[in-house]
């Protein structure tokens, strides 16, 4: 009998792997906060992605429902984060997770859904659809970053899509509101209960805005919006909680202001990207973390979109 | 690319200081562009690059070698890149300093290598971490489909500085590698930049591994009165002109 190369080399693979094996020792800690009646936020550290902290940037929100189990808005990095989140809401609320609310689409924020029955996962139409275009790339993108953390992670799209306006879940009542800005989809929910209106990526609070699918007019747009609200504390997507809920609201507008400007400021001073991703940060920023980071990714963002808006023409044009 | 690696004997640099990046293919890379010419890993060459590679098709980079004398030519290397050389820029008139974006296939060391005119290659960079992809995906231009009705639209403007003249050119050029099923290698290949009297102030061979819509920034002499002359050759033979005034 023909051994084929594939059995071969699976039979050689086979008896020293279990010798060899070396488990992978990283573990999630959560530290979840109590922010009001029934809602708990868990931190992410205030840092990129990176395999130090196995992409466990995001902020986090548990929420329990009277009639029993849990809301869950935003998920992590990966399927061992979620699991991780779903233990503690069964920890903190005596029942497992009713609903998954995704804030938008970015890897640190939806790719744990893989944890979840993606009937219980929830997310904007906009959202659904850039999930489609990217959730893959992401994937492959944070393996290569964090490794042995993903394991078992795979693109799970979420199954049900979310209304603006009132939601029940099993009796917890939320307000859900459909913004942009930050990426096409921006989910913003209000808390009846609490009055704490958890903002997602479209505020972020003492840690640069991250721009990689950014448009800035509907994004300030956006921020306005909240601003109008009748002031509630609020959990950004990044960054501390925010109990008065107007400090993180201004100081995201006020980077984003800054950065626009000068942006298009460097451009018309003929900098290189290499010089904008240099440019001095305001002293006012000095509380935000990731800044220089941040800068720079924005820089390549955006940088060639001002440049073929804002340089002339030197090619003679009429051919 | 691979029959140079295969015809040069390794150690043909042994004579030359030790890569302090320890890159595995700097031995070659110095056989074939450096030959036996004296090299120095000098930090007097100042590379600036970002910190985080935010997207491998469009990293720039700049370098600046005015400290150093008589610069005669700048190239810019990627180790690992398919397309190792990004440009071989000669100053002539201009300043040793070029800003640029390049495309990054992998992690690799990024470096310029400054030619002085006492014939000492002056060496510095770094490595630089990156997804793959950077030189094997489609361009954006190609992928919308517009590149044709855009290509060789050039912008740029001329800035007067106390030191220099600080000259900016992008072009529209889809800047294709030939590691994309089914698109040819197609690539600006020279740019010469030519002062208002007929000066030549600068010369550039490019390569595919510069990224799609070129962008460059050189530092031509101080009160240069324009207008600059623009002069640009692809791989098809195709040539765009621009002119900027002061």
């Amino acid at each position: 009998m023909m051994l084929s190369r594939r059995a071969a080399l699976g039979l050689i693979a086979a008896a020293p792997a279990t010798a060899r094996a070396e488990a992978f020792a990283g573990r999630y800690a959560y530290d979840p906060q109590s922010i009001g009646p029934g809602i708990w936020l868990v931190r992410g550290a205030d840092e990129a992605i990176a395999f130090g902290n196995g992409g466990a940037i995001a902020n986090a929100v548990i929420l329990a429902c009277p009639q029993g189990g849990a809301v869950l808005f935003d998920c992590g990095p990966s399927l061992r984060y979620a699991q991780g989140l779903a233990a503690i809401a069964q920890k903190l609320t005596g029942g497992p997770l009713r609903r998954v609310f995704l804030s938008h689409l970015h890897p640190d924020h939806a790719l744990g859904s893989a944890a979840f029955d993606p009937a219980i996962v929830m997310a904007l139409p906009a959202t659904r659809t850039e999930l489609q275009r990217d959730g893959n790339g992401f994937a492959d993108a944070m393996y290569r970053i964090l490794a042995d953390w993903m394991r078992g992670t795979g693109f799970s799209p979420p199954g049900a899509t979310v209304t603006p306006g009132p939601i029940d879940v099993g009796g917890r009542k939320l307000v859900a509101m459909a913004l942009a800005g930050h990426s096409d989809g921006d989910l913003v929910l209000v808390d009846l209960a609490s009055g704490i209106l958890l903002a997602g990526d479209l505020v972020f609070h003492d840690r640069a805005p991250a721009t990689p699918d950014a448009n800035l007019a509907r994004w300030r747009q956006s921020l306005a919006t909240l601003a109008a609200l009748p002031a509630r504390p609020l959990v950004p997507g990044h960054g501390p909680f925010d109990p008065a809920g107007t400090a993180a609201i201004a100081q995201t507008l006020d980077w984003l202001d800054w950065l626009d400007q000068a942006l298009n400021q460097a451009v018309s001073q003929g900098l290189d990207m290499t010089e904008a991703g240099a440019l001095p940060i305001p002293e006012r920023f000095a509380s935000m973390k990731l800044a220089r980071y941040e800068l720079q990714r924005s820089v390549s963002h955006f940088y060639a979109a001002i440049e073929a808006q804002r340089l002339p023409r030197i090619d003679d044009p009429t051919p | 690319m691979l029959a140079w690696a295969l015809a040069i004997p390794t150690g043909a640099h042994a004579a030359g200081p030790a890569d302090p990046l320890r890159s595995p293919m700097w031995a070659n890379h110095a056989a074939w562009l450096l030959g036996t010419a004296p090299v120095r890993f000098d930090p007097a060459v100042v590379v600036t690059m970002p910190d985080v590679t935010e997207n491998q098709h469009v990293f720039p980079v700049t370098v600046d070698a005015r400290a150093l004398p008589s610069v005669e030519r700048i190239v810019v290397l990627m180790d690992l890149n398919p397309l190792p050389v990004a440009v071989d820029y000669a100053p002539q008139g201009a300043q040793g300093y070029v800003s640029l974006r390049i495309k990054l296939d992998q992690r690799t060391p990024v470096r310029a290598l400054v030619l002085t005119r006492d014939g000492t290659w002056h060496v510095a960079g770094r490595w630089i971490d990156a997804a793959g992809g950077g030189c094997s995906a489609p361009p954006v231009s190609r992928v919308k489909g517009d590149w044709a009705q855009h290509l060789g639209e050039m912008r740029g403007q001329l800035w007067r500085e106390a030191a220099d003249t600080r000259l900016r050119v992008i072009v529209r050029h889809p800047m294709d590698t030939g590691y994309v099923d089914n698109i040819a290698a197609y690539n600006i290949e020279t740019i010469t930049v030519t002062g208002p009297d007929g000066t030549a102030l600068g010369r550039m061979t490019v390569n595919g591994s510069v990224s799609e819509d070129p962008a460059f920034t050189l530092l031509l002499p101080p009160r240069v009165a324009g207008p600059v002359a623009v002069h640009m050759v692809d791989s098809n033979g195709r040539m765009f002109d621009g002119k900027v005034g002061p």
